[in-house]
């Protein structure tokens, strides 16, 4: 086991992984080092062994394995607090090795709000195995029960004496099984979990020390850029880069289908060289117009209609009702937008491929390169580096595969940076929301029906390789290359999920949810920060305020009537009080004055099992330029045992922020060829003056399971505001963004 | 090619580039400057600010040819972990960072405008930052740290 520590630590320093913000040093591993190296040989990574979780050196260092990453929200962090707290460790002692295929167990992508929730928990519990089996070794030597000893800082005190933790592991592996059932360390006695201590990684990021993936180099590193067809399905015809050959540190022009890239020795010259190619690209016209995307995405081809939520008889109770309403609700396709293009450094060898990306999830896309490459996936080491924040699947994957094409065609290591065009316009969309609803009350103003219908993209069930699941959006170079060898199609298909939260969780008898699940839409489906249940919830809580102002009964009053739920009750009212927020209908009384105010509020289960999120929002809507402002923003907030608030009300900001950006004004714009909007000007995100003020109340419950805390609070914006601007000027906006000009027309719509 | 002598963060620094080379990849690539970082490269996002000659410019759209022996200053020349700029410290304090790829920007940007306006109002500061992009929305955490720093200069 020396041998595989050793090899843990020399790994750590090869990789680069940051201790301290030190620079990444790369340094290629070659021949027979790299194979083993890739085969994954020395440290085990299943879930069932301590020593795949974490490994504690002689000087008590304790360096976590961890297949979850730090995205930008803090969970590398929260992690070393969980795993401090459990072990009974000093924070400062712990390293985290993040997202490295060949070190780090697979613990599927860091998404969906589950770092902490499922990863962190994982992560804990094998932290309290090792305290465990650490204490048996300490009662041995020290001649007393394990019972009867006590740990502060790494050191174990009874019996004889006292011993460090570095010198009871350094006997080696602590070679435990993982326990799932490991009894956990009470609340009470938390002395690091539930503070908001201050992130590590902050400090290098301000000051230009820390070693970003876009930063990360090798040795003769060479820069790639990629050229991609002027419409979607365009063919290339053509290729003359007779231009590009005469630049000075021009390497090559690689082409494999419709799949063109460039090397040079440097990165400026890549890019010159790109523009000096010239490629003449078949005539392709194939993407439904902008304003029928709803109509086609009604009537794209389905794989099957499935019923996800039924309860009661909606069909009797809707036809029966005292009142019934319809309507339809939109949510457009929108670009993930990190602000640093998507890039990667690939250095591919025979028998060795080695990557280094920022991508969410390391391992799948370990499995797909393999797949590209047609090479066994345990050649292939994926090692991750932070980039521009990740709200779900970008192009990092992207990104990697072009290196990987362009390393495989120099022989040397390359790096790829996608320009901005390439980001806007070619990475993985949300995909377009389209849903009906129709519900009833009864005489008494109860709900009695909810019937909820959506198009949906679909998990394409695909086939396995290689022994392993290819998991993922299909990788845009193989489709590209029109590599079908039944490669391209992962074994699933992911787009954007959709099930969560197509159904409210409040008490209403007779409930009805179905998904038409489709084959696919226009642009390539992924997933996109609180994808579908966002969306979903928009649909649902502005249907629910409908309701509330049909009767005329308050929009808070009228959740509350419909919520047996305690905590999501407790976390309605915190909101409300905090907010100021004051009973009556909406709309608001008619002002006089070209600015109207307005106050929305929105409530959610998150996916319907986690988080509590409360949103009370304040908007002025300039009645004659349709442009709504959010001025406040008030967030209750149940998320269970909160980890880190600090970190927590840092996500609950951001999430406020971006949604806001996303239901105002966001919206991927196109022709018949490609999409249009290519750049910030053409795709504006929400900027400083437009951000409103954001308030935060938190309802910790450290008793309870940590639950996720940044999408949640994605889903309650749109409802919100859509919910805020109705109360402002009695005008309902179904479909976001609710841009200036569809205030204009829905304004101008309803006077007339 | 043509070599360049660059006035950054207080040292002459020699560079062969092409003179149309944008100075972000000048910064980056040959001087080991990855303060300034690549965002669009068509001067909408701000990541790869630098302060020249005192004022915040665009260093993805500056041609090196156009910087002479101007004064470049990197957020690298601000400060260190180990001794941080106040500015620096006060996005610390107010951990004003989630991803932190646009920080760069943010914080050149700042101390550009606080050199010009020492005691600005948080409407100001807003309207000073408004054309730097952040996508995490860490907005109202940036707000607080250049406010803080203005108080406490």
């Amino acid at each position: 086991m020396n041998t595989t520590l050793a090899m843990t630590r020399r790994d750590l320093l090869l990789a680069g992984l940051k201790a301290g913000g030190a620079l990444v040093v790369g340094f290629p591993l070659s021949g027979m080092a790299a194979n083993a190296a890739a085969q994954g040989v020395g440290k085990p990574k299943d879930f069932g062994q301590v020593d795949a979780w974490l490994a504690i050196d002689h000087g008590g260092r304790v360096t976590l394995y961890s297949g979850h990453v730090e995205l930008g929200t803090g969970v590398e962090t929260a992690f070393m607090q969980m795993v401090a707290e459990e072990l009974d460790v000093p924070f400062q002692a712990i390293t985290v090795v993040q997202g490295d295929t060949l070190l780090t167990p697979d613990q599927g992508p860091t998404w969906g709000s589950l770092s902490v929730q499922v990863a962190g928990q994982q992560l804990r519990k094998a932290a309290a195995c090792a305290r465990r089996a650490l204490l048996r070794r300490a009662a041995r030597k020290l001649g007393a029960e394990a019972s009867a000893l006590v740990v502060k800082d790494g050191v174990v005190s009874g019996g004889t004496g006292t011993v460090t933790y570095g010198a009871l592991a350094a006997s080696g592996a602590l070679a435990v099984a993982f326990d799932d059932a490991v009894p956990l360390k009470a609340p009470k006695g938390f002395r690091i979990v539930g503070k908001p201590v201050a992130r590590v990684d902050i400090p290098a990021k301000m000051t230009g020390e820390f070693t970003y993936m876009q930063d990360f180099t090798l040795p003769g590193m060479l820069h790639g850029r990629v050229i991609r067809p002027t419409g979607m399905q365009a063919h290339l015809q053509s290729v003359d880069d007779g231009a590009a050959r005469r630049l000075p540190g021009f390497v090559k022009t690689v082409v494999k289908g419709d799949f063109v890239g460039v090397v040079a020795r440097t990165e400026w010259g890549a890019i010159k060289a790109m523009r000096a190619v010239k490629c003449v690209w078949s005539d392709w016209r194939g993407l439904p117009p902008m304003d029928t995307i709803y109509d086609h995405t009604r009537h794209a081809p389905q794989v099957k209609t499935e019923v996800v939520k039924t309860e009661g008889d909606v069909s009797i109770s809707l036809a029966d009702a005292a009142k019934v309403l319809k309507a339809t609700y939109e949510f457009p396709v929108q670009t993930h937008g990190s602000i640093g293009p998507s890039c990667a450094v690939a250095d591919v060898r025979p028998g060795a491929v080695q990557i280094w990306s920022a991508s969410q999830s390391t391992h799948w896309m370990r499995r797909q390169i393999a797949v590209l490459l047609g090479v066994d996936a345990g050649t292939v080491r994926v090692r991750y580096l932070e980039g521009a924040g990740c709200y779900g699947r970008n192009g990092h994957e992207d990104a990697a595969a072009d290196a990987v094409l362009l390393s495989r065609a120099v022989g040397a290591p390359v790096r790829v940076q996608w320009m901005r065009a390439d980001e806007h316009g070619w990475d993985p969309k949300s995909p377009p929301y389209v849903t009906d609803m129709q519900g009833a009350v009864d005489a008494n103003g109860n709900l009695v029906a909810w019937d909820f219908e959506t198009w949906f993209p679909y998990f394409v069930p695909g086939g396995w390789k290689h022994g392993a699941p290819v998991n993922g959006v299909p990788l845009l170079a193989g489709s590209l290359m029109h590599d079908t060898a039944g490669v391209q199609v992962p074994a699933r298909q992911m787009s954007g999920y959709g099930e969560g939260n197509t159904w409210p969780e409040y008490a209403i008898p007779n409930l009805h949810a179905t998904i038409h699940w489709l084959r696919t839409t226009p642009f390539r489906p992924s997933w996109l920060r609180g994808p579908g249940w966002a969306q979903n919830t928009f649909t649902n809580e502005s249907f629910m305020d409908e309701f509330a102002a049909a009767a005329g009964v308050d929009p808070v009053a009228f959740r509350l009537k419909h919520l047996k739920d305690e905590r999501g009750t407790a976390v309605i009212r915190a909101c409300a009080q905090r907010a100021g927020w004051q009973a009556r209908p909406s709309p608001a009384p008619h002002t006089d004055g070209r600015v109207a105010r307005g106050r929305g509020f929105a409530y959610v289960f998150y996916d319907n099992k986690r988080t509590y999120v409360a949103a009370a929002c304040e908007v002025e809507v300039d009645r004659k330029t349709g442009k709504v402002r959010a001025t406040r923003f008030t967030i209750a907030h149940d998320c269970g045992l909160t980890v880190n608030p600090d970190g927590a009300k840092a996500q609950i900001e951001g999430s406020v922020v971006q949604t806001l950006s996303r239901t105002l004004i966001e919206e991927v714009k196109w022709d018949a060829a490609h999409v249009t909007s290519l750049d910030w000007a053409s795709y504006p995100i929400v900027t400083f003056p437009d951000v409103p003020a954001i308030d935060i109340v938190l309802l910790d419950r450290p008793e309870a399971p940590a639950w996720g805390v940044g999408e949640p609070t994605c889903s309650v914006v749109p409802p919100a505001l859509s919910n805020a601007i109705f109360d402002a000027v009695g005008v309902r906006m179904r479909r976001a963004p609710f841009t200036p000009e569809r205030v204009r027309q829905a304004l101008s719509a309803a006077q007339a | 090619m043509a070599e360049f002598t660059l006035n950054v963060n207080g040292a002459a620094r020699k560079a062969s580039a092409d003179p149309d080379e944008p100075l972000l990849y000048v910064l980056r690539n040959d001087l080991a400057l990855k303060g300034p970082r690549f965002g669009c490269g068509l001067g909408q996002c701000g990541a790869c600010t630098v302060i020249l000659d005192g004022r915040a410019v665009r260093s993805c759209v500056t041609p090196v040819a156009a910087v002479g022996d101007k004064p470049v200053t990197t957020l690298e020349g601000l400060g260190s972990t180990a001794h941080p700029h106040p500015l620096q410290q006060a996005f610390i304090d107010a951990q004003a960072a989630q991803c932190g790829y646009c920080v760069n920007g943010m914080i050149m940007t700042a101390k550009a405008f606080l050199d010009r306006h020492p005691h600005p109002t948080e409407a100001e500061v807003k309207r000073a930052l408004a054309h730097n992009l952040c996508r995490c929305g860490t907005h109202p955490r940036i707000v607080a740290a250049v406010m803080n720093a203005a108080r406490e200069a």
